[in-house]
């Protein structure tokens, strides 16, 4: 067998990780911000039917920024995971940290095992119960797990998403104004015409099932107010 | 893809990658429909009794008894048979409770995960079928004198109309046209909705008129649980239409029931 060039771990992890995050930035962030009622989650799409947000079980949803293919497969995993553990023991035993952690376990593996890395960021967002704060959950290509309050952003400019919109946040605004403050946001830091949106919140109510996509007219609403004024 | 280690997430799909039961077969957790050939004894398992369907003007409504028995004894009084299985539709169960209870649990989480992985909702007959090849997968315990019998019902989007489906022992699935019973009561409920039924009935008709045959049922079958006011037990009822599931609430039941016991005297 050809021993090959001898590349140092330091050499192998930052070609890698510069590899990752080149991918990551092509594709368009996303944020999330609490409410007043919950989570909203926000992400420039110009389709409809390729998601970004996604339901993952009654309290827990998922976004992802990348390459579509790649965070699709974690996607699915995911509900898989939260799916088999509600079955087998109860609803509430499926939580967002247990499935952070199984996403960062994998996203470290293939980082340092396959040979090439994915590239895609996650956020996973559970709704408090009782009284509880909700979880925001970030995943990077690596493996990385953080964990935010009140304003998370991912993807290539997720810090620049994040710092606009921290400055501006306060905590309990109305959906209606948390999504034409993501909007503009959004605006300003993109700078170019966007080309539609895909939004869905976690949203206290009576429902077992939380999650709910804003549709069509909620957004074109929000949309023509924010990019207006 | 190639094998990761054991830790973290598993990847791969088993085929066709939405359904959820075939994901609990491929990880060996899938709850086993057989007992021990031939026991020594014969089986007792508490049983629940009666359950109906029914289509009216704006869609379907289900309800049910809240007895399960036992022999000749009340196993439980309270037991609920009536579930809404995802937003558009809902499932009732008569036959042995243990295990249609755990039949409903697969089936709901069953639609849930095709929903949440394929981004849509099975069609309503879709539903039916998967249910219906539940119902099958118990054949062998149905032998046994274990049998479990649904009843589901739901809104139809495509076709714009509530269904109401029943099912036999052996997976056989049936779409009524108007309504449908099963259980120990299902003969005494349908014989009541046989003169009672019209078609394009009020949601207000309808609550009624089921109620009226639940109280039937009760009435002549020792097994099924008819509204108990002193008790405060009233039966369940789901209805369903465009704007989706919604249980009939308490105090609304109450009024129902005391008003069908009045006048079945």
């Amino acid at each position: 067998m050809n021993p090959g060039f001898y590349v140092t771990p330091e050499q192998l992890v930052r070609d890698r990780a510069e590899f990752a995050r080149k991918g990551i930035a092509r594709g368009r962030s996303i944020l999330a911000m609490e409410y007043e009622k919950g989570v909203l989650m926000l992400a420039e799409n110009p389709g409809g039917s390729l998601h970004k947000i996604s339901e993952v079980y009654d309290r827990i949803a998922f976004a992802g920024v990348g390459r579509y293919n790649e965070f699709e497969t974690l996607r699915k995993a995911g509900i898989r995971q939260a799916d088999v553990m509600g079955y087998l023991y109860s609803r509430d035993d499926v939580t967002a940290l247990g499935l952070a952690t199984a996403f960062s376990q994998t996203l470290g593996v293939i980082f340092s095992h396959e040979t090439k890395p994915f590239e895609v960021e996650l956020l996973i967002c559970e709704l408090g119960e009782n009284g509880q704060p909700n979880q925001m959950l970030q995943i990077s290509y690596d493996g990385t797990l953080l964990e935010g309050r009140g304003v998370v952003a991912i993807g290539g400019k997720a810090d620049i998403l994040g710092e606009g919109l921290r400055e501006r946040f306060r905590d309990g605004l109305e959906l209606d104004a948390a999504l034409r403050l993501g909007m503009k946001v959004f605006a300003e830091t993109e700078r170019r015409p966007l080309d539609g949106w895909e939004a869905a919140v976690l949203e206290r109510g009576p429902a077992r099932r939380c999650f709910r996509r804003l549709a069509g007219p909620e957004l074109e609403r929000a949309s023509a107010q924010a990019l207006s004024s | 893809m190639t094998e990761l280690p054991q830790w973290g997430l598993s990847l791969g799909a088993p085929t066709p990658g939405a359904s959820f039961s075939d994901l609990l077969e491929s990880l060996g957790l899938a709850p086993e429909w057989k007992v021990p050939a031939s026991p020594t004894r014969e089986l007792h398992a508490p049983e629940g009794t009666t359950v109906l369907a029914s289509r009216y003007r704006d869609g379907v409504i289900i309800g049910g008894d809240r007895q399960a028995t036992e022999g000749h004894l009340i196993a439980h009084r309270r037991i609920r048979k009536v579930y809404p299985s995802d937003r558009m539709s809902a499932v009732a169960v008569a036959g042995t409770a243990g295990l249609a209870l755990e039949m409903v649990r697969l089936f709901s989480v069953e639609l849930e995960h095709y929903e949440k992985i394929e981004g849509s909702m099975l069609s309503l007959e879709g539903k039916a079928n998967f249910l219906a090849r539940l119902v099958r997968a118990q054949l062998p315990l149905a032998f046994q004198g274990l049998a479990v019998v649904p009843l589901f019902a739901g809104y139809d989007r495509r076709a714009d109309l509530g269904r109401v489906y029943t099912f036999d022992v052996v997976g056989g699935r049936y779409e009524e046209h108007d309504y449908g019973a099963a259980g120990s009561g299902a003969v005494q409920a349908r014989a009541y909705l046989r003169t009672a039924w019209r078609p394009q009935m009020s949601e207000d008709q309808i609550i009624e008129r089921v109620m009226g045959a639940l109280v039937a049922a009760a009435d002549v079958d020792v097994a099924t649980g008819g509204p108990d006011l002193r008790r405060g037990i009233l039966p369940n009822l789901v209805v369903i239409d465009r704007g989706g599931v919604r249980e009939i609430s308490d105090d609304r039941l109450t009024e129902v029931a005391t008003t069908s016991m009045r006048e079945g005297r």
